[in-house]
């Protein structure tokens, strides 16, 4: 035909895939700044809500203070869900996402890692400076630090399924937290449990492997998932 | 004899309206004669707790309505997996009328779990594993049925339901595990709903006769509902308008 | 190459078209004109298979096409009704971004042909965000001068065109027909395609 490039087979090919998905999403992400400080910034307030609540005692909060900093970690992740696929559903570039030759599994993929960095990760980072307010020790920090990194990458998973789900739909965010918290309350449980256990004196790697567990299944089911959900929402 | 009838041809919504409304009393009468019996043998002829005195009664509900909306839900997860294998309307439909059905029996589940928990244990809710799991299962099925709700297009409502639908099939059984190991940290909640009181023969024949008469009302009862909802979705079809003809 | 067969859709439960039928062989244009909302875009996404037809099949080289079949999609370049573009990315990077999207390589020298191809040479370091309707769909469009592909599906390529896009257009789609291409276009203009290789389809 032209001069265009000749078709190279790349069908079915996922790292690229999820390359060209990361590359995108994270120049998208640093050219909005605003958006990103706004998780960071609910984080911080949620947390510092709960001692406004319940009062300053020092014991209190100490018992209170996994559970506190896992469910704000918890809800930040359902505020920025929205993010990922609003945008590009409403200007049409998610159906050419749906339509390219790389896997879209591996497409959402790339995607959801693009979103845990700009949204997550910083959050891994902020939670043992809050954290210091209810008195965690450093083992319980380090405990709630490892926690939150394997458990926000699959909290953005999770949450990814729901808001494939809900494109496009006038209920949007309420229906959202309401598909995708029953897919959290495990990633909870066992989070803020494991602080808790280090706590009781028990290892630390209980708790980290079923996390990281947790994490691999999310890894493998989710993407698919989240795909399935994508055609449906594009039908 | 079984290959004389093309049995796919019940997969059609047309064809299955007369049928099911066939099946219908043969699982109502059933039902409410089970149940009749059941709550005969439980509330009258079973004899009194030593421990709980007779407040132990309510678990013929409870026990019942707790395996009823468990089971329902994997019934529900199942012929939303079969929506989407085949594409079949009428699989979306069936699940789309179990739902209800499902979150009644949960909604009943809890509340005569907790009724239940006061005059046996001083409290109303203990945070055990299967109270725990059985409140995520009341969400699961408001979030389907809130889905549905929220979808205006029918195809994508089955399909995006029927993926909701599957992951919380994977979901639960999660849930009840990690709610386990939490209470084992926790220590808190040494109560368990699986202390029932010893079984005399009488009071499981009672709880057997009310378990086989909540599933005969959920087949009824989800019959009814499927001919109301394939009436709805099919009312632009020639058999539905020459139905609401005849009807006049 | 392209046929469909019985063809019907449905929006919600109203039906929008039933028992469309067509075949298209190398070097044949299909205009699809209808008034708004009678369907033409969702024809185009079923023969894309992106949508679910109600009832019949689409055949592409023979063989029945898939819901978001791979193959189809290989050969394929769908410009939907929306222009997809990034508003944060610039022209030239949302171009890139597409054609990579698709598995073309994007090289700087081809990229630039393309755009100056479609008159934005100039605005090519302009993010998405200041250019007029006009430019973002003439952004959209360049990608199909980096893509070697043999079937082309455009819903409403000529909106916000100004005369001198609609001669680009044409000169593209000229080109392509006669290199053995296919197209299928929803539109309400007049393309001034040649005649020989025009074929209409009017949706009520």
């Amino acid at each position: 035909m032209r001069n265009a490039a000749a078709q190279p087979a790349i069908e079915g090919e996922v790292w690229p895939g999820v390359a060209w998905a990361v590359q995108r999403d994270l120049r998208l992400a640093l050219r909005s700044k605003a958006e990103l400080g706004v998780q960071l910034l609910f984080y911080a307030i949620v947390v510092t809500l709960f001692p406004l609540g319940v009062g300053a005692d020092p014991a209190l909060l100490r018992a209170l203070g996994p559970g506190v900093l896992w469910v704000a970690a918890l809800l930040a992740s359902l505020l920025s869900l929205p993010r990922l696929f609003a945008a590009d559903f409403a200007d049409g570039t998610l159906e050419q996402i749906a339509l390219s030759p790389y896997p879209l599994a591996a497409l959402i993929s790339g995607k959801i890692l693009a979103h845990w960095l700009a949204t997550g990760a910083p959050l891994v980072l902020l939670s043992p400076l809050l954290a210091v307010q209810f008195g965690l020790e450093a083992d319980e920090l380090t405990a709630l630090a490892l926690g939150l990194l394997l458990g926000t990458p699959t909290l953005s998973l999770l949450g990814a399924i729901g808001a494939a789900l809900t494109l496009g739909l006038r209920a949007g965010g309420s229906l959202l937290a309401l598909l995708t918290l029953p897919l959290y309350v495990p990633i909870l449980i066992f989070g803020a449990g494991t602080v808790e256990a280090t706590r009781a004196g028990l290892a630390v790697e209980g708790g980290l492997s079923v996390l990281g567990a947790a994490l691999l299944a999310a890894l493998v089911g989710a993407p698919l998932a989240s795909a399935a959900a994508v055609r449906i929402a594009l039908d | 004899m079984f290959r004389s009838i093309n049995w796919f041809k019940f997969a059609s919504p047309a064809s299955f309206y007369p049928v099911a409304g066939h099946l219908i009393p043969w699982f109502a009468v059933p039902a409410a004669l089970l149940a009749a019996v059941g709550l005969w043998l439980g509330l009258v002829v079973a004899p009194t707790d030593a421990q709980q005195g007779d407040a132990y009664r309510i678990i013929f509900i409870h026990v019942p309505a707790a395996w009823m909306s468990m089971f329902l839900y994997l019934v529900m997860a199942a012929w939303c997996a079969a929506s989407l294998t085949f594409n079949a309307r009428l699989a979306s439909m069936m699940a789309q009328a179990l739902a209800p059905t499902g979150a009644m029996f949960t909604v009943v589940a809890l509340w005569t779990g907790a009724l239940w928990g006061r005059p046996a244990w001083g409290t109303y809710w203990a945070w055990d594993a299967r109270m725990t799991s059985e409140l995520i299962l009341l969400f699961l099925y408001l979030g389907y049925m809130a889905l549905r709700h929220a979808i205006d297009e029918p195809r994508r409502a089955d399909r995006a339901s029927a993926v909701l639908a599957l992951v919380g099939a994977i979901n639960v059984p999660i849930i009840y595990f990690s709610v386990r190991w939490w209470n084992t940290l926790h220590q808190g909640a040494t109560v368990s709903l699986t202390s029932a009181p010893k079984m005399a023969s009488i009071m499981l024949v009672a709880m057997l006769l009310m378990s086989f008469a909540a599933w005969f009302y959920a087949i009824a009862v989800t019959l009814i509902r499927v001919r109301a909802i394939i009436l709805e979705r099919e009312r632009r079809t020639t058999w539905a308008g020459d139905l609401a003809g005849a009807a006049r | 190459m392209l046929e469909a067969q019985d063809l019907a859709a449905r929006r919600g439960d109203a039906p929008l078209f039933s028992g469309l039928s067509f075949s298209l062989e190398a070097g044949a244009a299909l205009v699809v004109r209808g008034p708004n909302g009678s369907g033409k875009t969702t024809l185009l996404r079923i023969l894309i298979g992106m949508t679910q037809a109600a009832a019949g099949r689409v055949l592409w080289r023979g063989k029945r096409v898939a819901p978001f079949d791979p193959a189809l999609r290989a050969c394929t370049v769908f410009i939907g009704h929306a222009p997809a573009l990034k508003d944060e990315l610039t022209a030239e990077e949302n171009l890139a971004s597409l054609a990579q999207l698709q598995g073309a390589p994007a090289e700087r020298a081809a990229m630039l042909e393309a755009l100056e191809t479609w008159s934005l040479a100039r605005q090519r370091a302009l993010p998405a965000r200041v250019l007029s309707q006009g430019q973002r769909r003439r952004v959209s469009l360049a990608r199909l001068r980096l893509l070697a592909r043999p079937l082309w599906l455009l819903d409403e390529p000529a909106t916000a065109l100004d005369d001198a896009g609609h001669v680009t257009l044409r000169a593209a789609l000229d080109a392509h027909l006669a290199g053995g291409g296919i197209a299928v276009i929803a539109t309400h203009e007049d393309l001034h395609l040649a005649p020989g290789v025009l074929r209409s389809l009017v949706l009520a």
